[in-house]
């Protein structure tokens, strides 16, 4: 059996023990990256050398000692290239430094392998907008593996890596590991430093894991948290062991089905397991109670205004001056910006850098920026009074399995509306988890369901003791 | 909305984006739709409500003033896609 397919838990207890070595662990990637990745296209590039000499003076008595963790391509690896799936990144751009995650890592021991494929600058829900290669669904290779974290979701579930970090701004971790039928989490916002994250929306972002199990989130969680001089949005919260509540019973738990999101529209495969699911909750001890998030229909209107309006900004550093792509024929500054970011640029990225533009522009700040801003005080406010009744919330993570290659390439407004459960957390800044709670049968082909596990602020390691109770009941 | 209520162009010049006139027409229409959608936000009352611009209440985070060590120079200007003499080199903006 492949050492890519276990699970960081298991692998750190066989190194421990001393029966396999870090070494080993790289060079059972490599091989398997090397024979699907073809099929797959979950890594854009891979250094088996750097991660092999990385692996052999790996400090295996470290918490993640010797345990190579894939990356998505928005994140800096010193001396790496750093796309975000984007040409106008391709060339010039190799990172001068490592982000704060990547330090903490190797702080753990851990070995940085593998960059992987995304949306470009993780605008997306399928991985489709990557401008450097296709990512495929590896449960059926017509479909996409969910996005923006698609690369990241498609090696986890492709058996191409053990464990992978991501980036959720809308849905990105939660919603690519629902279709891909691996765990994903986004933390509280604030919880993980972004220096060294590449800049979408800075009011939404967080980096998360990307596991087989929650026990393997909790690990990997527990070593990107704090606060980090260089995020002045990071929280100066104490950071638990996110492992300790694991094997927990979850009895009396209250957990709140909200009613706006087990609406019409969702596909009947998701709408069944989730009702399987609930019962296995009631099972587990767990209260059900039905409760209301009454403006969930303005989530994903505000997060299309808020998220490309702060888009707009951020993508104003790439100029073609400092790094990145230049457009050779510009021969005065104006021309020089237009060609250089027309050219650089894919479709999507320009479509939100327009839209952001727009809501932002004179005349329509208050019709469209303002109001959004005082629609995510209603969203979060929803979610302030429901959880004064339940614990966690639970919905599904998506309205229905993953489409098809190309399915709503021309219809953005559709593709938008699939991040109507995930949106609303990023809104309000909350933890959320997705984790596999059945498969639903299309084409002959087993699709993975997710389910999402909503937390208070701060409460990942509430939501991760239920997602386990989950996962092991 | 009517798609040629958007100024695309001049929305494009400001975003400092090249846009060929298929795109333009292209996206024109996109955004008409996108924002005929966002009038979902006029559903509920919004009157006397504070905007948030932050999920979370931090305000003013500060750092000590101190110098410390910055990222090599060299590091820096090798991603330069033109440089000259440790400089970056953009067109010529003075006649």
């Amino acid at each position: 059996m492949s050492l890519a397919t276990a699970s960081l838990t298991s692998l750190r207890q066989r190194l421990a023990s001393g029966e396999i070595t870090a070494t080993d662990i790289v060079k059972d990637i490599t091989t398997q990256i090397e024979s699907r990745n073809g099929d797959i296209g979950a890594y854009l590039r891979w250094d088996p050398e750097l991660a092999l000499a990385e692996a052999a003076k790996a400090d295996i008595s470290l918490p993640l000692g010797g345990l190579p963790i894939a990356i998505k391509d928005n994140i800096n690896v010193t001396g790496q290239s750093c796309t975000c799936g984007s040409r106008i990144l391709a060339e010039n751009y190799t990172a001068p430094y490592d982000a704060t995650v990547i330090q903490k890592l190797r702080a753990a021991g851990a070995v940085p392998y593998g960059r992987l494929n995304m949306d470009e600058f993780a605008m997306g829900s399928s991985t489709e907008n990557s401008a450097l290669g296709i990512t495929r669904n590896p449960h059926d290779l017509n479909r996409i593996p969910g996005g923006s974290s698609g690369g990241s979701a498609a090696a986890v579930a492709g058996d191409l890596a053990v464990a992978a970090l991501g980036s959720d701004t809308g849905g990105s971790i939660r919603q690519p590991a629902a279709l891909c039928g691996c765990v994903g989490l986004k933390p509280t916002y604030g919880r993980v430093s972004r220096f060294g994250l590449v800049a979408f929306a800075s009011s939404l972002d967080q980096i998360g894991p990307m596991t087989r199990t929650v026990a393997d989130s909790a690990l990997l969680l527990n070593h990107l948290c704090g606060i980090d001089p260089r995020d002045s949005t990071s929280l100066d919260e104490t950071v638990p062991d996110f492992t300790a509540n694991l094997g927990q019973d979850i009895k009396g738990l209250r957990i709140g089905l909200p009613k706006e999101y087990f609406i019409d529209g969702i596909h009947p495969g998701v709408r069944a397991a989730m009702e399987t699911a609930i019962q296995k909750w009631q099972a587990l001890g767990a209260e059900i109670t039905d409760i209301s998030l009454p403006h969930t229909d303005m989530g994903v209107a505000t997060y299309y205004i808020l998220a490309p309006a702060e888009a707009s900004a951020n993508l104003a550093r790439f100029d073609g001056v400092r790094y990145g792509y230049r457009s050779p024929t510009a021969t005065n500054l104006m021309d020089h910006y237009l060609q250089s970011r027309g050219e650089g640029f894919g479709p999507e990225v320009k479509r939100r850098i327009l839209l952001g533009t727009y809501v932002l522009s004179s005349g329509y700040y208050d019709a469209y920026y303002i109001k959004a801003q005082k629609a995510r005080t209603l969203i979060r406010r929803d979610f302030e009074e429901a959880f004064a009744k339940v614990d966690l919330i639970v919905s599904p993570t998506t309205p229905g399995p993953a489409h098809k290659m190309g399915e709503l390439k021309d219809n953005p407004l559709q593709a938008y509306l699939e991040d109507v459960f995930t949106i609303p957390v990023n809104l309000a800044g909350l933890p959320g988890i997705s984790i596999p709670c059945g498969t639903v049968t299309e084409d002959g082909k087993q699709l993975p369901i997710g389910m999402q596990i909503i937390a208070p602020h701060l409460q990942e390691s509430r939501l991760l003791q239920a997602a386990h109770a989950f996962e092991v009941g | 909305m009517n798609p040629q209520e958007i100024d695309i162009q001049h929305v494009a010049k400001l975003a400092r984006l090249t846009l060929t006139d298929e795109e333009a027409t292209s996206y024109q229409k996109q955004l008409a739709g996108i924002l005929d959608y966002m009038d979902a936000l006029g559903h509920h009352d919004l009157s006397g409500v504070e905007p948030s611009a932050h999920a979370t209440e931090i305000y003013g985070a500060l750092r000590a003033d101190e110098s410390r060590p910055s990222i090599p120079r060299e590091l820096m200007m090798a991603n330069a896609p033109r440089a000259f003499q440790d400089q970056f080199q953009i067109p010529k903006v003075i006649e």
